[in-house]
Formats: C-alpha cells, structure tokens, sequence
C-alpha cells in the first residue's frame, strides 16, 4: 500500500508541474501576448482620459481671459490648504469697486489630487490636467500662480 | 533596539536565558512584510515561540487628521489607509455621513457605487494573489496578476481620474457619472479575465509544492477566528460566517445573487482558496449589475456644508480584508468631533502570533501572506 501511495503521490506532482510549465511554454511561444510598455519611451503617443487628476489649471482663452470670481470656494473646499486665493478690488470705468483676484497660488507639493476644488467651483473656472511628471529640482517651482500675467475676468462670469 | 519588557519575558517560552532561544527582527523594511511592519520573532532553532508585531513606523494620525477636516473633506484620507480598496473605504465613509445626513442615495449611484466596490475587490485580491505567489518564491504570478490588474486600474483611471486613490464616493452618491465608455470596458474586462483565470489554477493553486507548504499550516480554529476578531477570508477560511454583505447588506447587495464563500479547511490554504474564489463572486455581482445600470441622478441634491446632527453614527461595509467600521462621533457641526476606524488588518494581524507558534520560520512568511495584511491599514 505504502508503494501505491509513494507512486501515486510522485505522479501528481509531475502532472501538476507539467501543468504549469505548460502555461510557462506557451507565454514562451506567444510573445505578442506579452503586455509591457517601456515608461518614457511612449510620451508622444500616450493618450491619458481627459478625466485623469494631475494638476489643478486655469484654462485662459486667447484675449487672455479667466472664468475666476475669487469666491475662495475652492480654497474652504481644499483639505491640505493647497489653494490660497489673494483678491484684490478693481475700479471700473463707472468709478464702482469690483472683487477680482490678483493671484491664485497653487502648492502642487500639497496637493493630493481629490478634484474637490474643481467640485466646488461655481464658475469653471479651474479643471483638472493631465500633466504626470511633476518632478522638478528645487521645491520653489511647485508653487505656482495659476492666472496668467496681465489676465482678467471674462466678460458675464459673475 | 528592542528591549523586552518583563511581562514578556515571563509570557514567552525560552526567553529566560535557556540555551538555543534566540531573537531575530524581520522589518521594519522587509520585501517580505509588505510594507513596514516590524516583527521580533523568537526562536528555539527554526521553531517559532513567539512573533510580536511593533507597529507605529507609518501612523499618519489619520482619525485625528479627520477631525478637523468637514464631512466632505475627510473622505479622501481614508483612501491611504487600505490603499488596495480604497473606493470601499471611502463608501464606508460615505455611508456613514449619509447615514447621518438621512441622504437617500439615487438607484444609479448606488449600482455605479457596487460595481466599483466588486471591481476594486477584484483588483486588491489580484495583488494578494501575485504578492502570496511571490512570498512563496514564485516570481512570474505577479507578473500575470498585474495584467489583469492593470485593465481595472485602466477602467478606474477613465472613470475616476485615478488609479490607486480615486476619491470617487461623496456624500450623496459619486463624484461624476461613469464615462461612457465604463461599461463596454468592463464587459472586455470580464472577457479576458474569464480566459485568463484558468491559468491561476494551473500555476499555482494545483502545484504540488505550493500545496505542500500551505496545507496544514496556520491553523485557525473558528473559535479562535471569532476570539481574536477576525474578519473577511480571514475568517472564512475557517468557515466562520463573517461576509458583511451577507450578514448586513448595505446599498443593493440584499437584491443580488452571490454566494457567501466559505472554507472549512482552516488552514493557509483554505485562506487561499476563499479569495480566489471571491473574485469569481465577484464577476457574478458584475454581470448582473452591468448591463442594467439604472438611468437617472449620479448624485442626490445635498447642501454645500454638510452638518451631521448631535449624536453617534456606525457603519460597516465588507472590504476585500474584512469588515471596515466607521464610527462617527458629531457635536452637530461641520466637523466630527471623533472619528474611529475598525480596520480588518489590525485584527486580521493580531492572530499572526497565534497561528505561527510551533511552526517553523520559514512557513511564517506563507502564513503572513494569507492574512492579506496592508500595514497603513493597520496603522492608520
């Protein structure tokens, strides 16, 4: 009984060896099954979703216009105190004060990517990028200021 | 570093000095304990007397973070603790402050919230199952279990804007409605995992030496499964009846077919064998829910500050680990005044020392894998 055991034992093993070296053989055999991209070999031709969380932008139209009122919704909807709004008070023509912002700064090192800013705007004014390498060498650059240089708000945006 | 405190000294056997008892420290960085976990094992040659777990060496103070974060706000945080599953974490999450609130969730949201859940459920016990392979010095499963991973992770991205930490589950339903390419993308999913899941079986489950070093190790009683807290494969794996989703179904799960997987084995293997065929409970759940996701509101209308009324609110939802808790303590502000979290892993990790006493040292890393242990879980 013990030899029956003994040779019954050894071929179940390799049976179920085989099974697996079988697997093994055919991944050999078909190399086009094979799924590996090389990382910065395909930055021309990778297309990330237009959904994907990699920075915050302010999208500018070509008169150099933003949507932003300076609500400062995006800065109390921020967890990691990523956002800070400076406002400032234009004058318009008419002589009335107008709230507008002067600068929107934005701390990338903080940022976590949660998209609650981009939630909570009233106005669009602010979306998502798709931007993934943000390795920079000296921690100043993450700070950024989103609204460009000399940039207003669009006409209509309240 | 280490210095034993006298009442382990007296609890340990062989720690008094007794010739060939000796201490070794596996961690805290350690390709073998997933993440930094820092276990002092005490030994008497290669047999195991005593495994203590040292855990702090990545407490974030994630409860205390949330408590000056608002009810919208803190749900992303609970991302990064079970990072593997991190929509159920932020469902359970979610729940809880609903729960509060009295939101009532749209049908959509509440299909779009468990297709999620199952497919992150999917994708966690994919990296288990890679992750246990290699622990066992099998390197090419981990290699096909990122394969499939990586489709799920390529459905998350499209639809969440994330891989790992989406951040997807608000208060009230999801963030965005699903992209309309989510479910053709998920039934080419379905199709291919289908082809390929034949190839877990025959590459590791039905190998004769991986069966060796796993049956009849680790053994769990059912009754030390309950004592210690146990939950999730865990537990199942010593046929204890513990599925959250079964037991108290939260969202739709009460209206859906799935069987509860149970193993009676009790053993590493039978820990082994309640989570790969989880995944197949799974793609069930999924196929039933894919092609009929109600149509209507992806969010229910909820205020812009969330305010939970003065009281205590629980809530508990199956991750792919075990029972994730959420225990909410509110003073009626815009803020919890506590937070708790229940993880399964610090349970889950507790009978690590229980199961590995008597065995050998080179079984421990087979057994520790089976617990499916995500150290920021335990921490937290």
């Amino acid at each position: 009984m013990f030899l029956t055991d003994y040779i019954k034992d050894v071929t179940g093993a390799v049976k179920s060896l085989a099974t697996g070296m079988k697997r093994t053989l055919y991944y050999f055999t078909h190399h086009k099954e094979i799924i590996t991209q090389e990382y910065p070999d395909n930055r021309d031709t990778l297309v990330l979703p237009e959904r994907f969380k990699g920075e915050v932008v302010m999208p500018h139209d070509e008169k150099n216009e933003h949507r932003c009122t300076g609500c400062t919704a995006c800065e109390l909807a921020c967890p990691n105190g990523t956002i800070k709004v400076i406002t400032k008070f234009d004058i318009s023509p008419e002589g009335k004060k107008k709230k507008a912002i002067d600068k929107l700064v934005y701390h990338l090192e903080l940022c976590t990517m949660c998209n609650l800013c981009v939630e909570a705007c009233p106005s669009d004014a602010i979306k998502m990028a798709q931007t993934f390498e943000h390795s920079v060498y000296d921690r100043k650059q993450l700070t950024k200021i989103l609204n460009h240089p000399g940039s207003k708000i669009m006409e209509g945006v309240e | 570093m280490y210095r034993e405190t006298e009442i382990i000294k007296e609890a340990t056997p062989g720690s008094n000095g007794e010739a060939g008892v000796f201490t070794i420290n596996v961690g805290p960085q350690h390709p073998a304990t997933h993440g930094v976990l820092h276990l002092v094992i005490t030994l008497s040659g290669e047999t195991i007397l005593k495994v203590e777990p040292h855990l702090g060496y990545i407490h974030r103070s994630i409860e205390k973070m949330c408590e000056s974060l608002t009810y919208r706000q803190f749900i992303y945080v609970t991302s990064r603790m079970d990072y593997l599953s991190a929509h159920i974490n932020n469902h359970a999450c979610a729940l809880c402050v609903e729960k509060g609130m009295q939101i009532e969730v749209p049908p959509r949201a509440q299909v779009i919230r468990v297709l999620m859940d199952e497919l992150t459920r999917i994708a966690s016990h994919e990296l288990w199952w890679g992750a246990m392979a290699m622990d066992l010095g099998a390197f090419t499963p981990f290699f096909h279990a990122f394969r499939e991973r990586e489709s799920i992770n390529d459905i998350m991205e499209e639809t969440c804007g994330a891989r790992l930490t989406m951040n997807y589950m608000v208060p009230g339903g999801v963030m965005q409605d699903i992209h309309p390419n989510f479910q053709n993308r998920v039934k080419e999913f379905l199709r291919l995992y289908k082809r390929k899941i034949h190839e877990y079986d025959e590459l590791v489950t039905g190998n004769i030496i991986f069966q060796n070093r796993m049956k009849g190790i680790g053994l769990l009683t059912p009754e030390d499964a309950v004592s210690y807290g146990c939950s999730g494969p865990t537990a199942r794996g010593s046929g204890v009846s513990s599925d959250i989703r079964k037991v108290l179904p939260y969202e739709i799960y009460d209206k859906l077919e799935f069987d509860e997987v149970l193993e009676t084995g009790c053993d590493s293997f039978a820990r082994y064998v309640v989570r790969i065929r989880e995944m197949q409970q799974s793609i069930r759940i999924i196929e039933q829910l894919i092609d009929t996701i109600p149509e209507g509101d992806f969010q229910a209308k909820t205020k812009a500050v969330l305010k939970l009324p003065k009281g205590e609110f629980y809530t508990r939802v199956e991750t792919a680990r075990g029972e994730l808790g959420v225990y909410i303590v509110s003073e009626g502000g815009t803020t919890p005044y506590r937070i708790k979290f229940r993880s399964p892993g610090f349970s889950n990790l507790s009978v690590l020392d229980h199961i590995a006493r008597g065995s050998k040292i080179g079984d421990l890393v087979a057994m520790m894998g089976t617990l499916d242990l995500v150290i920021p879980d335990i921490d937290r």
